[in-house]
């Protein structure tokens, strides 16, 4: 399965089943086991030729987008983010809505209709609606009833000098790594586990690390890249084009320091380029693994995505084959 | 002696995420004086001094870590952008003396904000760098650095120092496993970590201990200076028994017992209403399916700045309670 169906399939926190269905085929030829827990989350095991260690790969399946609250007496969608979405994004992007895909857009007041005062201010989710053509409350929610899921319905496409835009880049570019990575057997025990809920707090990590016999966690992540227009060089987090990034500290936990050290050192000795995160803001399903059971060791290693939260993530190819590189050889001498 | 310990473990540097000196500065001085000793996943360091058959498992835990600056960039001028770790206020870190782990030294500088309000985002350290090149040959993104150490007495009791929270529990615990001699409840003394960013260390350990109650030792606020009245507990007034602050309403059986304790040792002791914060305390209490847990406080004025003020009689009110309390039938 390559990077472009696994963004292209759609699943918000929560419901994640199509890109579970996916993941399962690719993974039961190549694990000695694959189980879904009671959250929802994927667990593939792949016992080593040594089995002196045991380590966890874990990315999450889900993304951000929508879900249906209610309808306007004249059909149009209600509707709020599931995970964090700045509404500023979502004004006039097209959206699919529930397992129909019904299409959708999300509009506000047009420009000709908003005083000044309305054109300064960032319209919140309570002033957009997804409008799919329906005459009626009835006729809208019979479509789209509440409680449905919905998602950007955006193009992947690559450009430029080896970029990808696409909505889903924050995880499907670790699954797509963690499907590659299971593919070798390596001396160590692994554990892939593809999680659910990332976007609304790491739920579905929780979940695994209380499960998981690993003490050592390696979360593939897709994160913030600040370097574009007037962003201060000094806040742009890491830059796309530059390497996996490696986290020392987010908001949500901190590397254990020795698995940081050697894993920028793994990456100096391989010659994969590499970056140091160059912020401590954020989280991710590291923070739930850290603190699950009696505690785990944890690093981070990202591919930095621009716009991300967004219908148009953008990335480096390059960086996603540098954190796939940095896992494999990381695996291979665990 | 309590206060030497505490001088001692005080001088270690060990911000949020990085304790391990601080844990070796403990095992060093209980070597011998536990029956076992391990350190987790999260560096946690668990040292446990077994009991009488029919007793109790009491988790206590006091946490190693406290508040720094983590360096996140390096302006090519050779000056360290940094984010707090835990809660730094900018106010108080204004041109402060800091440390990193290897030694080298910075003053802690705002940079002028053009009438926004200042936030950690203006702060840059000064490590005399000629540029970016030359800093990064003393400092790498993600080293931390702390307030460097200076302790000093403030009159005849009260001592002032960064790191006193939790440093000053830190020693407790330590005297504490010292000092007694076959008691009655296993101690299991949790040396915690990252307390400052969520009690993160001592949710997992309270995870592997699994013990039968818990007592966080942690400082508390103040109420005893100009226009600070709340919690209502003074500096020299003895150690202060912990009803509820924003994590934990303490477990009636634990602070009720903790009180007993100080009745019984004939110590004087406070009651505590913090009406923020948080410890360890509601780490334990959470644990599993519940632990019965409270929280045993040294009160601390100026709290998260570079001179946290204690008053060792309310240490020594602390360590009477504690002797007591683990003889206690629980």
């Amino acid at each position: 399965m390559d990077l472009k169906t696994l963004c292209e399939m759609n699943g918000v926190s929560g419901d994640e089943k199509e890109i579970r269905k996916a993941i399962i085929e690719q993974a039961k030829p190549l694990c000695d086991s694959v189980k879904i827990d009671r959250m929802g989350n994927v667990i593939a095991f792949k016992k080593g030729k040594k089995g002196t260690s045991h380590i966890l790969f874990s990315a999450h399946m889900d993304e951000v987008g929508f879900i249906i609250m209610d309808a306007t007496e004249d059909g149009l969608l209600v509707f709020r983010p599931v995970g964090g979405i700045d509404p500023r994004v979502c004004v006039s992007k097209y959206v699919v809505i529930g397992e129909k895909k019904v299409k959708g857009v999300i509009g506000a007041m047009a420009i000709h209709l908003q005083s000044r005062e309305d054109m300064k201010r960032v319209l919140p989710f309570d002033n957009l609606y997804i409008d799919i053509g329906a005459k009626s409350k009835d006729e809208a929610l019979g479509e789209c009833p509440p409680g449905t899921f919905a998602y950007f319905d955006s193009a992947y496409e690559t450009f430029g000098d080896g970029f990808v835009v696409s909505k889903a880049l924050d995880d499907r570019v670790g699954c797509y790594n963690m499907l590659r990575l299971m593919e070798e057997t390596y001396d160590a025990d692994v554990t892939y586990a593809f999680v659910v809920q990332e976007e609304v707090g790491c739920r579905g990590a929780a979940g695994a690390g209380f499960a998981a016999d690993a003490d050592t966690v390696i979360v593939l992540e897709g994160t913030t890249a600040g370097d574009m227009g007037d962003a201060n060089p000094v806040q742009s987090i890491c830059n796309a084009g530059k390497g996996v990034v490696v986290s020392f500290m987010d908001g949500a936990s901190i590397a254990n320091n020795e698995l940081y050290r050697d894993m920028m050192a793994l990456a100096e000795k391989e010659n994969i380029p590499h970056q140091a995160k160059r912020g401590a803001t954020g989280g991710n399903d590291a923070g739930a693994y850290q603190r699950s059971a009696a505690g785990k060791k944890t690093c981070v290693l990202s591919v930095p995505c621009r716009y991300i939260h967004g219908p148009s993530s953008v990335m480096k190819m390059s960086d996603m084959e540098n954190q796939f590189a940095l896992a494999q050889a990381f695996a291979r001498q665990a | 002696m309590l206060l030497d310990t505490l001088k001692k473990v005080l001088a270690v540097y060990g911000p949020t995420g990085k304790e391990e000196n601080v844990a070796d500065c403990v095992k060093k001085m209980l070597e011998g004086k536990a029956d076992s000793f391990r350190t987790d996943a999260m560096g946690n360091l668990i040292v446990e001094k077994k009991g009488w058959e029919d007793g109790k498992t009491i988790m206590f835990s006091a946490h190693m870590d406290h508040i720094g600056l983590v360096v996140t960039d390096i302006e090519d001028e050779g000056y360290l952008r940094v984010t707090s770790v835990g809660g730094v206020s900018v106010a108080m870190s204004k041109t402060r003396h800091v440390v990193f782990a290897n030694g080298v030294e910075g003053v802690v500088v705002c940079q002028p904000t053009k009438g926004e309000t200042e936030t950690l985002a203006h702060l840059f350290v000064d490590i005399g760098a000629e540029d970016k090149a030359d800093a990064l040959t003393k400092v790498q993104l993600g080293d931390v650095c702390v307030y460097a150490p200076d302790c000093f007495m403030l009159g005849e009791h009260r001592i002032a120092s960064p790191a006193m929270d939790d440093r000053c529990a830190v020693a407790l615990l330590t005297e504490l496993l010292c000092e007694i001699e076959n008691p009655k409840n296993t101690i299991v003394g949790v040396f915690s970590t990252q307390e400052e960013v969520g009690l993160r260390g001592a949710t997992v350990a309270a995870y592997s201990v699994n013990p039968d109650l818990g007592v966080a030792l942690d400082v508390t606020g103040w109420g005893d200076t100009p226009e600070v009245k709340l919690p209502a507990v003074k500096l020299g007034k003895g150690a202060a028994v912990k009803f509820m602050d924003r994590s934990m309403v303490a477990t009636p059986c634990v602070r009720d017992a903790l009180m007993a304790a100080a009745e019984k040792a004939g110590v004087p002791y406070q009651r505590e209403v913090l009406p923020y914060g948080g410890t360890d305390g509601a780490a334990i209490q959470h644990s599993r399916g519940g632990v019965p847990a409270g929280t045993l406080s040294i009160p601390c004025r100026y709290v998260h700045s570079a001179c946290e003020v204690i008053d060792m009689r309310d240490m020594e009110s602390a360590l009477s309670i504690l002797k007591t309390f683990v003889n206690m039938e629980f």
